[in-house]
């Protein structure tokens, strides 16, 4: 195998290598290679900066705003309330089993993945997955500590003192102090933002607040302080599989092998005739915050950030080239260039066409949904045993539990009938009167589920079994909903 | 270490030496930490096994007991359902009916305690059987009301309990007070006070004899009386059947169903909530 010799670049007197170039032999395991990247300027890493800070302002700021809904309610406008069994968007509320709002929003953001991917290559990867989002704010408070790539590769190899202890620590600390408002931040979903922030220091927050925080504060810590690109490379799946997302179409950082080699150093004046456009200056693998050479070609560890672009871009006007010697590009233009074809891009292509009419559906799917859904629900559940129960006059009766699901957030007065059952009298358990009636009221308490026993009274029919409908109504709009059931006679 | 190092030709990458059938396994190293965790996790199963109890002979270090767990979580709830309890045992049975929170409290108590005690006999949710009363219909042997029903489960029905209900039809064939003949004879008038058959001389003949021998107990209609626990017979419900065998072999030999006085095996609250959840299975008066 050749590669070309390491070749000084000129700035800690270091040659710049990825890190599998700097593994000489390759036993089953291997010690981590540290990975230094360097500070970098440019319009990916510009975009990178601003992701970052609106993903990062979202996820700390989003607990705090709040949604006034009415005496009794929650007022924070985002907020999963487990132990109360409510999760609160805006002026959405879901309850339990309304669940499949949020399974519809992951198929989303599955779909929407693949979708982005198919056109795009590893967007999510190179600018929003939290890993790499929480990895560029830790790297950016080292930078700050430690000084950029050499300064702090020679703090590693310098002999350990004050200096360098100082530096270490007061680094960690800062990462911890990250990482623990992360955590913080992380819990303000699922309880009160304000109360729990006082609470957690008041020490009067419960000892779930406390692991969780902690919890997320470790993770937090570890991932992006201590294990960085090992997290891509070794734990996430999404790398293994992105193969089979990308296509000859797909716009992917790449190297234009066709316009860089062969490569070499190059001296200011000289010819660029019979030699390629790379300058061999390492910068490239310098900024890469995963370690690799882009240069190498496709490869698992790339996670599409598209520094490299940058820095490349910025050595290609210094030496006086046109930019781009790497870039976002697919493998159908660069055999086009390569080949001297004209090539047009085909932004219409089956597989995103597919991605994007499923992620259609399903979020027609889910807004009509939500715009059907009223606030009450009714749930019948009949009786199995007895299966039903004759009475003294020879007539038949069926017991139910009703249960009204009232979501609104007031007392609700509903009535119950019985449809498709001749000469039916209800008699609810519990009820001031006995008296079976063809309609009973029944009440139902705000935010919460009313339980009944119903009984169901009817001469005996012809069939042994009749299929009936509850129908249970209020004044209140929206406030009626309806749930099959049947109505069991004996045989004989 | 690698058994054997190649370099795959075509990737140019070196491989771990492993080969299957011609395919050869490119070598790409984990990190050490990764297989440090492995050591980690067998560490960790051994302090698991330490303080916690693991084997026959181990208890551990904590001194952790699932049964403990267990027995202290049902005080737990026992401590959490005092409060009810206690509530239910100075409120009168119509109080508990009428407070939804006592009753919802005593019906969820009642089920389990007639799963527990009562449901071998009159099956699951009342539903009765051959000679066990049906006790989620409207048809009571000994009264249907909350005091009725109260008081046969206190003290129950044709047992040893110096209050229990107690009554005894006589049996009429085996005792020879009537002939086989006059009790079918009664028992097709029995089976038309319901109107199962239709008058003939022989339910003609039968109400001579149900006149002179069941009115007493079981009245001039059929209509049954709840003080003696003698079964309404104009009705369309039979505990013992209600063909004309099944009615002859009532007559004849008698019947007479008992039932424990549960006041000496349930305490005063647990007695109530069974109530009211008898009361509520659809029968109760």
């Amino acid at each position: 195998m050749t590669r070309p010799a390491p070749m000084p670049s000129g700035e800690a007197g270091d040659a710049v290598r990825s890190v599998r170039d700097q593994r000489a032999e390759l036993p089953l395991y291997v010690n981590r290679i540290k990975v230094y990247p360097r500070k970098v300027a440019g319009a990916f890493r510009r975009i990178k900066w601003i992701v970052l800070a609106l993903c990062l302002g979202l996820y700390y700021v989003v607990p705090w705003l709040r949604w006034d809904r009415g005496p009794g309610a929650p007022d924070q406008a985002v907020l999963l309330d487990l132990p109360g069994r409510r999760g609160y968007f805006l002026w959405i509320e879901i309850w339990p089993q309304e669940v499949y709002f949020i399974t519809g929003l992951l198929i989303l953001g599955a779909i929407g993945l693949f979708f982005v991917t198919a056109y795009f290559g590893r967007l999510w990867c190179g600018y929003a997955c939290p890993q790499t989002v929480w990895t560029d704010l830790f790297m950016l408070v080292e930078r700050w500590i430690e000084g950029d790539r050499n300064a702090r590769i020679k703090l590693d190899k310098a002999p350990w003192g004050l200096a360098k202890a100082a530096r270490k620590v007061a680094k960690h600390a800062a990462w911890v102090v990250i990482a623990a408002a992360t955590g913080g931040a992380w819990v303000f979903y699922f309880a009160d933002a304000p109360t729990t922030l006082v609470e957690i220091f008041s020490g009067s927050a419960s000892v779930a607040i406390y692991v969780f925080v902690g919890m997320f504060t470790a993770a937090t810590y570890t991932f992006a302080g201590w294990a960085r690109e090992q997290v891509c490379t070794y734990m996430c799946p999404w790398p293994r599989f992105q193969a089979a997302m990308f296509d000859e179409h797909s716009f992917i950082v790449s190297y234009r092998r066709w316009r860089g080699e062969p490569r070499g150093k190059h001296k200011a004046g000289s010819s660029w005739d019979g030699r390629g456009d790379c300058v061999d200056c390492g910068g490239c693998v310098a900024v890469c915050p995963t370690g690799i050479d882009i240069r190498d070609g496709q490869q698992l560890e790339c996670i599409g950030c598209g520094l490299c672009i940058d820095a490349c871009d910025e050595v290609m006007d210094k030496v006086g080239r046109q930019r781009g010697l790497i870039a976002f590009d697919t493998l159908a233009a660069q055999q086009a260039a390569i080949s001297g074809q004209p090539y047009r891009h085909p932004w219409i292509r089956p597989r995103p066409m597919i991605y994007l009419a499923i992620m259609v559906v399903v979020a027609a799917v889910m807004v009509t949904a939500l715009a059907l859904r009223g606030d009450t629900e009714l749930h019948v559940l009949r009786d199995r045993a007895p299966l039903f129960v004759t009475l003294s006059d020879g007539s038949i009766r069926n017991g139910y539990t009703i249960k009204i699901l009232n979501k609104a957030r007031a007392d609700r007065d509903y009535t119950l009938t019985v449809d498709g059952l001749a000469g039916a009298a209800l008699t609810v358990v519990g009820a001031a009167t006995h008296a079976p009636a063809a309609r009973v009221s029944l009440v139902a308490r705000p935010d919460s589920v009313a339980t009944y026993r119903v009984y169901v009274a009817a001469p005996k029919a012809a069939q042994d079994s009749v299929a009936i409908t509850f129908r249970l109504s209020g004044a209140a709009r929206g406030a009626a909903a309806s749930q099959a059931s049947s109505f069991v006679s004996p045989k004989r | 270490m690698p058994t054997k190092i190649e370099k795959d030709e075509i990737t140019g990458r070196e491989t771990t030496g492993h080969e299957w059938d011609g395919v050869r396994e490119l070598n790409t190293p984990l990190p050490k930490w990764w297989v440090n965790l492995f050591w980690v996790t067998i560490v960790w199963a051994v302090g698991y096994m330490v303080v916690y109890p693991s084997l026959p002979w181990v208890t551990g270090w904590f001194g952790y007991w699932s049964r403990a767990e267990l027995t202290r979580s049902l005080e737990e709830q026992r401590g959490q359902r005092a409060g009810f309890v206690a509530r239910i045992e100075t409120a009168d049975l119509a109080q508990i009916r009428a407070d939804a929170e006592l009753l919802n409290f005593a019906l969820a108590g009642g089920r389990q305690v007639f799963a527990d005690n009562c449901a071998p006999c009159h099956g699951a949710g009342g539903a009765g059987a051959v000679g066990y009363p049906n006790l989620a219909d409207d048809d009571w042997l000994w009264g249907g009301g909350l005091a009725d029903i109260h008081a046969t489960i206190r003290y129950g029905i044709r047992n040893a309990d110096t209050n229990s209900r107690i009554s005894q039809m006589p049996r009429y064939g085996v005792d020879g007070i009537l002939k086989a003949d006059e009790i079918g004879k009664d028992a097709d008038h029995v089976l038309s006070l319901s109107g199962a058959v239709a008058a003939s001389p022989s339910t003609a003949a039968g109400a001579t004899l149900y006149a002179e021998h069941c009115v007493a107990c079981h009245g001039g209609a059929g209509e049954g009386n709840q003080e003696l626990g003698a079964p309404r017979l104009n009705d369309r419900i039979w505990l013992y059947g209600g063909d004309r065998a099944s009615v002859v072999k009532s007559i004849a030999n008698a019947r007479a169903g008992a039932m424990p006085a549960w006041e000496e095996r349930l305490d005063a609250a647990t007695i109530k909530m069974l109530t009211v959840y008898v009361h509520a299975l659809g029968g109760g008066k």
